[in-house]
Order: C-alpha cells, then structure tokens, then sequence
C-alpha cells in the first residue's frame, strides 16, 4: 500500500486510488465539479488541482494515480489562489442569476463560490449566452449556466447507454446539447438533473416551485417497480414536491428511474379523498360508518367461500397482512397478491426473489435474461447489468422479446421451446452457461404470467440446476426472479396467496363473472379485468381514482406510498420501511387502520391495536421481515411444476414503462412522456396544442 | 554554419526527384536491411546517444521516449504515431519533409517501428496538407511496390505499414493525444496523462508520437552514427534542424542549420537579413507562434537551441523565427496570436477555454488603447490563473505571448493605454 503525505500527514492508502480520494480518506476535502465516482474520469474542471512536490506543475488530483513517496500540498496559498483562478473562470461567463434559478441553494457552483470567489468581477467584457437546449419533458435547459464538467455527457453514455447528448463546438464555444435537439430518451435521464452541479439542467416540472430549504425532506422507499429505490421525498406541507434518489449501494447506488422522480406530481391528481358508495347505479360521497355499513350490509351471512381480496402492486405489507388476518375471520381462503396472474410458486421463497442479489450482478459471469426486459421493469436494475457489461466479458442471452436493452446480447429465441433449447449443453448459450463460474438467470413476470408459467418457471429451475447457477459451497445463488410490482416479494412472502382450496387471481375473476365470489376487496387492484367481475360487489380500497375505483361499489379512501408509515419487500427480498412524508389527503387512511375499522364494523376484529402490533403479526408470518435493510438468503429446493409449455412467445408485462400504476396514470408528467418518447395513442384533433 | 556534407535533408527545396529513385541517389533506403539488423537496442542506444531532441516543440529526447515503450509486446500492439498535423503558426518544416523527401520520413518509420516492435505506423497529417499528402502517399506506394516496406520490409522479415490519416483542421489535434483521440475517431480532445501513451496509447495500446523531423532524420543518424550528429551544435542541443524564417525578413525561408546557431547569424546568412536592416529589428517570435518574444538586444547574441532560448523565458518550440521590424504593432500581433488560440481551445477544461476568450478580449482593449495600465496587471495575472492548470499545453501556449509581451513591451501597451501612441493602422 502506497505512503503519501498530505499537508504533512503521513497516510497510508490503497494502491491504484486517485490522489483525490486518497485526500478525502484522510479528511481533507477537495473541491471539484467535473469528478464524480460512478463516472469516468474526466479531469476537465480544474477545480481539484493540488500541488504535488516534484511534479512540474500543479496536478489535477481527480485524476492522478497516488504513487508511494508522494508529497501532497492541498491547502497552501498557491493552492488557494489556483483554485480562486479557476472558480473566477468558471464564474466569468456564469450568469449571476441565482435569485431566479432553481438550483439556488443545492448548487456546487454557489457553495464553492462562497470558499474560493472573489467579492467581486473582474471580468469587464460580456458574458457569454447560449442557446438553451430542447431535452425533452423532463430537463429543462439553460445552457448560458453551463460549465462543461461533461457529467451528463458521462452519465448518458456509460451509465445510461445511449449517444444522445455530447459536446459540440470548442473553445469558448463548446456547448452541450442533445445534438438533435431530441429528448433525452433513457428511463434513466432525469439522473443528469442530479448531476448537473450547476442550474444548467433542473427538473422542469420542479420548476421555479420550491425552494430547497422549505422542504421537508423524508427518507422512504419507492414502489414504481420491485426494486424499492432508496428515495427521499420533499414535501411542502401535505403536497409531495419532488422526489430524489437516495444512496444505497446495494440497490440502486444513488439512482433513480424517471418515472421513479417524476411520477410523484401523479399524487396530486385523482385522488380519493372521501369514502363513496354506489347507490343507484352512482357513486355517492359517504361518511366512512355509511361506507362500512354498507360493506356489512352485503357480507353479512356470506360464507368465507363467496368472498375474495385481490392485493395490489404498491399494496404496503401492513395492510396485506390485516387484509389477510381479516379474511381468514370471515372464513375466505380467496386471496391472491397476484393480480397479473403470475403462476409463481409461493412455496418457495428460493423460487420468487432475486437470490443474486441486485449488487450480486456484479459477481456474475454470465446471465441469461428470460421473458424480461429489464430496461422497462426495473430501469436502475438495468444499468447495473450494464455496468457488469461494460467491465467485460459477460455474455448475456435474451429467450423473449428482442428490445434494445442498451448493451449487446444474443437473442436465442422469443418462446418457452427456445429456453428449452438452453437445456442443451450443447446448443451455443448452454456452451457459455456451461464454461461460466457465476452463472445467472434473470426471470421476468413475461414469462411466469401466463397459462403455462408454472412449468416454465419448473423449466428455469432445471437450467438453473443443470448449469450450476447455484452452488452450495461458494454460497452463489445465480437464480433471480424479477418482479414489476413492489407489494409482490412481500405479499408472498407473508402468504398473500390462496389458502387450501382457495381460489387465485384468475380464478376469483371468472368466480365473480359466474357469481360464485359475490364480494370482492380489492386492495389497490387495478390491473385485472373490471369487465369481467360480473355482478359481485366490489369493494375497492386504494389512493387514486383509476380502474378498480371506477368499477367499485364502495370505495375506502387509503394511503400513497409517500403518506405511510408501512413495509415493503423489494423483489430481492429486502425488507425496507417506507415514511410518512405527507398526510393523506381528506378523509383517506393509512391502509392497515381502514382494515381494523371496517374488522370491527363486521364483527371479524383483527386485533392489532396499532403499528407494532401489525408488525408483530407480519413476523409472525414470516420472520424475514425482522430484518429490516438486510437480505437473508433464502435455502434452494424444489419449485414449479413441470408440464407442458406453449408455444407462445413471451411478452414482457409492460409495454408503457411511463404508465404501469395508478399514480403514474394519474401524472401530468408521464403522460409527456408517454407521448414523447411512444407517441400518442389518441388521434389528434385541430385543437390539440 | 553548416557544412553541405552535413546536411541531412539534401532535397528540401525540391529540386531533385522526390521519388524513390532521387530518394536512392541522395542515399536513402541504402542497406536499410543492415541498419535494422543493429538490433532494437543498438538503434535506441544510437538514437539516445545522438542526442536527438524531439522536434515537434517540447524538446523531449526522441530515445528516451521510445525506450519508454513495453520491453516486450504483450496482448496489444505497439504503434508508432507520427504527427504530421504542422498547425504552430509559422512553422513549415514537416510539409517541405513530405513535399520533398518524403522517403527519409517513410525508411525513418520503419526503423522507429522496429525499434519499438510496432507493425504499423499511423501518419496523421494536417487536413489543409492535401498535396503533401499525395507526395507522401506516392512515395508510400512506391516503397510499398519495391518491397521496402510491407510484409517483408527491406527484406529483413519485419512485417511493416505505413498508413496516412488526414486530420481535419483542428489546431488542437497536433497535441499528441489529442492526434490520438482524433485517430480513433473522436473528437480531438487531450486526454489526461498519466497514463501516457507509451503504456496506453492509440486504441489502448502503447503508442509513441514522434514529430515528423525527429523520425526522418533517424536513418542518417544511424548511418553517419550518433557521434556526427551529437558531434554538431551544443551539448544537450545537438545535431541539425529545420528553421523556418518568415516575416520581415528579405528572403524568407526555411534552412537546415546547426543546433545553436545564433539567431542574428541565421536570419541574416540564410533570410537576408532583416527588412530595413538589424536595427530595425523589433522583435523575433523565435519558436512558433506559442512560445514569447525576443527583443532585439536579445536577438542579438542569443543562439538557437533549446537551452539557451529557455534561459531567455522563451523557447526553441518548432523553431519557427518570425521576425518582425520596427514597422510592426506588436500588440495587435500578439492579439492577433490571442485571438487564434481562444479559437483553437478545445473548451475541455475551465482555464483555457475561458481564459483564452479574456485574455483575446483584454488584447483587443489593450490594442485599441481601451486599456488602463490596472488592465494590464490583470491580463497578466489571467496569464498566470491559465498557465500550467490546463490538461495540456494549449493554455500555456495561449499564455506565453501575451507574457512575453508584457514583459517586454509593458511601457508601449501603457502608452497606449494613455492615449500617447495610437494603433497604426491595420
């Protein structure tokens, strides 16, 4: 390990780090713009110049390697007056526009400024302007603030895999742009907004509406897929501002996907706000005892077999699990948290998490990816297997829809015949499974919702198996299930499924078309066919007026994922805790208290007093969820059932990644997007725009 | 002076056969089989023990640069890159090379590759150099159709490429990684060092970048010896070179001369004099357009190597001399050269890009007598805020001549300032 001296301390660091960081490890901070850790190393901003005995000339320290014997120098009066140059050129074409800019406040530019500014300009000449730049709906653009640190440039093309932005011109000319004047199109772009260390690139539907320091900043998880993003939400009293990412290594280092960061202005749109219930034919506001009675009215002598409660994708743990106590006092074994019909083996938590785990993709030596596309299902989960692309060798095969998942794969088939196919040692895939040491497989709900996903789940099994992907000795367990929906992982993990002779998601549907199911809760189920429940009596409790609320006969206003205090399980197994950041609006509920109420109303009490009791009943059905923030392993064994398989090809499970739930429905800013980067379903008529 | 039997470069003006068998009878491509058969080390040791000092402007020793290369090829490849992209202002020796005796550049490569076990050399020319380009490209399909490079280079068994890449125009791609991010494709933008290119280079790959001048006189070095060439000029500064003369001089020129040849001895023996005489000499650029000016006592007595125009706060650069007489506004050359280099900036990193745009801006304010003598103070300290923080040299180059002219000139950029000596006219 190399010895270096910094201002006269002796540190001992690892080899092969930059002077920078060796810096930072031994507490000295050093300003920079261009630097960032997850990106490459560009060296351009100057900021971090160090003066470096021996060396001819000041060294940048972001990019010069630590050597042993070095003698570092970082706060001398030459070091000062250089970084004061370099902050004075950076801010003589800056516009001293703070007062009306949107990153005033959280800005590096400023903060910096502040150390190493003059109190005044020396630059007599005009500043210079550029022209802002069209990004899409997301960035908004004012080029003139640029300082060319190029993060975004880096960010885009490592990170997020496209070209589209980049620099043209030189000089003083350099500008940064998306060269076609096109938007950003990466599930990931919202990501450079971060980045950006001045106001070049801000959040344009953030723009000009809060001021970072009358925000309430609280620290949750997101439910826009089954990662659980580590996210923090700022809010200006009960109104949820925006949302940021959070760093957590493990899952998503410090990014977020767009719809992730953007579909937050969907909580303001649509919402249940009061109790409703259907009287002739319409919904009618009520009073909650007018809601509950009217449930009693209808469950009331219905046996447990007439009844059924279909669990949502952002359904929180707490309320799964009073919904599930309560139905088994009403007698009903008809609960499913399946609602896309996956045929996923509950049975097994091995056969249902990505046993991997996320950072897990980075140990791997080979993946095969099956009726997925992961740039779509979990965008962030996506960068990281390019990131391991990216670090070479790491073939990737592809058994379903071909995408442009922004790195290269082999594309060995579109149906479950092809993934048998890799069965055979011999077949060109199954020769590269074969030679890998850390194999992977990554599963996704195309291939498991659908008739015959049982045995196709059975059939990855068996390559999992007969390639070794899980291997006892060295602990890896290469066998990885992608989930879409954020209550899944946790909804089986607390056994959200059919109980014996209980009926599944398909099931309860056909059941309430014939009349079998007379009552069915729906606990934030939007996603199954409303058109096919027959004449059953649906009671829909949930936060936004999509789908389910619309079919409903009574309707219990709950709780967004960013106004409870609640669990969720990400599809690796994590148990995460999510915060209340603002109160529900109206008369809406934290969820799991509307089950308790209504329990009571019917007579069927479930008798948790209040938060720690709920959680002590999610232990009780299973202990994983003591464990909150960390993963344990789950034991290998048998799952799925081999069958049959069709023919048909998979399809991944969402064809709209700006719109997959009721509150990305609901926002102004998705449905930009949606039009933007898929075109707009609806025929245009003269007067749109 | 130097004697005709030192010269190297015996057919500079053009006026023998450029191709092969001209090449031939000015002793080129002679027993080229023999000179390789030296083995890498005796080359290098030859090369480093000339003395060669690298020609395209740093001045850094040609040998010690190509021992720094891998000592055996691994998995990549090693390249040998030669820039041929002559933008320094003034400067005009590596196109009358490829003009005129392009067969020195061609037999020098492949030496140079042997050396340095690399199979193909990449020439990267300047985009405006279209005629030169064709000389170099007949000559290289003549070497290639006689079997001197190729497969069977000289018949020594080295398999041996000699590939031409034309630049497009950018100053800046004459910097060497820049030249070698341009070469791949993209836009020619410095790179950081470490690493260099000797470890990662041109496609990742070790590299070396040598200047045109530095590679073409290898061969004769190796067959005279390195004592003849470290035997001409001064210690630390020896052998020939290529000065060009331009400006206000009677005949303008480009002249093969000793290392160390005063400056006065130069401009009056081969460039006939200076217009209207040595003393109205004003000032000399000696070293291209980046490095700072000389006055005319220094121009005097001062010599024409490295060493002795660095002791002067200047350098030999490409050895490019402008010369300007008395007749010239110096500060509205200086601002012309300002101007030239804020549009030359790469605008990768902060101090060139802005500074050189102030700097230029400032030059045109001191120019038009806009300028109060605080201004001034403040245009050298920009000066110093640019100079040595950049990636690479451009922000020095952009810094020198202004340096250069405020020290020597401060009293002229005042006066003008106060309104007592107007602009001459344009």
């Amino acid at each position: 390990m190399p010895k270096l001296t910094i201002d006269g301390n002796e540190v001992e660091v690892d080899a092969g780090l930059t002077v920078l960081q060796a810096c930072e490890q031994a507490g000295i901070e050093i300003p920079r713009f261009c630097y960032h850790e997850r990106l490459s190393i560009a060296g351009n901003c100057r900021m971090c110049l160090v003066a470096l005995e021996r060396a001819p000339k000041p060294v940048a320290s972001c990019a010069m390697p630590v050597a042993d014997g070095m003698v570092v120098h970082t706060n001398t009066p030459e070091v000062h007056k250089m970084r004061k140059g370099v902050m004075e050129f950076l801010l003589i074409n800056h516009p001293l526009d703070c007062p009306i800019c949107d990153q005033g406040g959280e800005c590096d530019l400023q903060d910096q400024a502040m150390g190493y500014g003059l109190d005044h300009s020396r630059y007599k000449e005009n500043k210079r302007a550029v022209e802002d730049k069209e990004m899409g709906p997301l960035i908004k653009t004012i080029m003139t603030r640029c300082i060319h640190c190029t993060r975004c440039v880096r960010f885009t093309t490592e990170i997020a895999g496209i070209t589209d932005m980049g620099m043209l011109f030189r000089g003083e000319h350099a500008e940064i742009t998306s060269y076609l004047e096109k938007a950003v199109d990466s599930e990931l772009s919202g990501n450079v907004i971060d980045l950006c260390p001045v106001g070049a690139l801000t959040s344009k539907p953030y723009a000009f509406v809060a001021r970072p320091w009358e925000l309430k900043k609280t620290e949750t998880v997101d439910v826009m897929d089954a990662l659980g993003s580590n996210i923090r939400v700022d809010a200006r009293g009960s109104e949820v501002m925006r949302v940021l990412p959070r760093l957590n290594e493990d899952v998503n280092e410090e990014w977020i996907s767009d719809k992730t960061r953007f579909a937050c202005d969907g909580l303001r749109r649509q919402r249940l706000d009061r109790p409703y219930v259907r009287k002739g034919g319409k919904l009618q506001p009520a009073t909650w005892d007018e809601a509950f009675a009217a449930i009693k009215d209808k469950v009331d002598g219905l046996s447990g077999s007439k009844l059924a409660a279909i669990a949502g994708d952002q359904a929180d743990c707490e309320a799964m699990v009073s919904l599930k106590a309560l139905m088994a006092n009403l007698g009903s074994a008809n609960i499913d948290c399946r609602q896309d019909g996956s045929k996923i083996d509950p049975s097994l938590r091995a056969g249902y998490i990505f046993n991997s785990t996320i950072a897990g993709i980075e140990n791997a030596d080979a993946l095969l990816l099956v009726g997925t596309n992961p740039r779509v299902e979990a965008a962030v989960l996506n960068a990281r297997i390019r990131k391991r692309f990216l670090a070479g060798t790491f073939p990737i095969g592809l058994v379903g829809e071909a995408a442009d998942l922004r790195y290269d794969y082999t594309h060995l088939g579109t149906g479950p015949e092809d993934l048998q196919a890799v069965l055979d040692p011999g077949s060109e895939f199954g020769k590269v499974l074969q030679a890998a040491n850390r194999p992977m497989i990554i599963v996704g709900q195309g291939a498991l919702a659908r008739e015959d996903g049982a045995a196709v789940q059975a059939l990855t099994r068996e390559i999992a198996e007969k390639y070794g992907m899980v291997d006892k000795a060295s602990g890896w367990n290469g066998y990885n299930i992608l989930h879409t929906a954020a209550a899944r992982v946790g909804g089986l993990d607390l056994g959200f499924v059919p109980g014996e002779g209980g009926l599944a998601t398909e099931d309860i549907v056909s059941a309430c078309g014939k009349g079998d199911v007379q009552v069915l809760y729906l606990l934030g189920a939007d996603e199954i066919d409303m058109n096919a429940l027959g004449s059953a009596f649906v009671i829909y409790q949930g936060h936004h007026g999509d789908a389910g609320a619309h079919r409903a006969d009574v309707i219990l206003p709950g709780a967004a994922y960013t106004e409870k205090n609640a669990t969720w399980v990400n599809t690796e197994g994590r148990v995460q805790l999510g915060r209340l950041a603002a109160f529900p609006p109206g008369d809406a509920r934290e969820d799991w208290t509307i089950i308790r109420a209504l329990s009571d109303v019917l007579g069927k009490s479930i008798e948790v007093g209040d938060l720690r009791a709920v959680r002590s009943k999610l232990v009780d059905a299973n202990a994983n969820f003591l464990g909150i923030d960390s993963i344990t392993s789950a034991t290998w064994g048998e799952f799925g059932t081999p069958g049959n398989v069709s023919a048909a090809p998979f399809t991944s499970p969402i064809s709209n990644f700006y719109m997959t739930d009721p509150i990305s429905r609901a926002s102004e800013t998705m449905a930009k997007c949606t039009e933007t980067f898929l075109g707009s379903p609806e025929q245009k008529t003269g007067t749109d725009g | 002076m130097l004697k005709d039997s030192d010269r190297i470069f015996t057919n500079i003006y053009g006026l023998e056969d450029p191709g092969l068998s001209g090449a031939r009878a000015r002793g080129d491509w002679d027993e080229t089989k023999k000179l390789i058969e030296l083995g890498r080390e005796t080359i290098i040791e030859q090369v480093k023990g000339s003395g060669l000092r690298g020609r395209g402007g740093a001045g850094f020793s040609t040998g010690m640069k190509w021992s720094f290369m891998p000592k055996e090829v691994g998995e990549r490849p090693h390249y040998l890159v030669i820039n041929a992209d002559e933008g320094e202002p003034g400067t005009c020796k590596d196109r009358e090379i490829m003009r005129n005796d392009p067969h020195k550049l061609i037999e020098g490569a492949l030496i140079a590759c042997f050396a340095m076990q690399a199979h193909a050399a990449y020439c990267y020319v300047r985009g405006e150099f279209f005629r030169e380009t064709e000389a170099l490209q007949r000559a290289v399909d003549e070497a290639y159709e006689n079997g001197l490079i190729g497969d069977n280079a000289c018949g020594t068994g080295w398999k041996f490429d000699f590939y031409i890449h034309r630049g497009m125009g950018a100053y800046i791609c004459g910097e060497e990684s820049a030249l070698i991010e341009s070469l791949e494709g993209k836009k020619g933008q410095p790179r950081l060092k470490p690493p260099f290119p000797a470890n990662v280079g041109v496609w990742g790959c070790p590299t070396t970048v040598n200047n045109v001048e530095s590679i073409a006189v290898v061969p004769e070095i190796l067959r005279r010896g390195a004592e003849w060439f470290a035997g001409l000029g001064r210690e630390n500064n020896t052998g020939t070179k290529l000065f060009n003369i331009s400006g206000h001089v009677n005949k303008p020129c480009t002249v093969e001369e000793e290392m160390g040849i005063p400056l006065k001895e130069l401009i009056e023996k081969h460039a006939g004099g200076v217009r209207g005489g040595w003393d109205n000499l004003l000032a000399v650029i000696p070293g291209g357009a980046s490095v700072p000016l000389l006055t005319q006592e220094t121009c005097s007595t001062v010599l024409m190597d490295f060493d002795s125009l660095k002791e002067q706060k200047s350098g030999l650069g490409t050895a490019a001399v402008m010369v300007m007489d008395k007749s010239t506004d110096v500060i509205r050359a200086i601002t012309r050269l300002s101007r030239f280099y804020m549009h030359e900036s790469c605008g990768q990193c902060t101090p060139c890009r802005e500074g050189s745009g102030w700097m230029w801006r400032m030059m045109e304010r001191v120019c038009a007598g806009d300028a109060s003598p605080a201004e001034i103070d403040l245009l050298e300290e920009v000066t110093k805020q640019v100079e040595g923080h950049t990636i690479c040299a451009l922000g020095d180059a952009a810094a020198w001549p202004i340096q250069g002219l405020i020290r020597h000139f401060r009293p002229l950029m005042e006066q003008r300032g106060a309104g007592q000596q107007p602009a001459a006219a344009e």
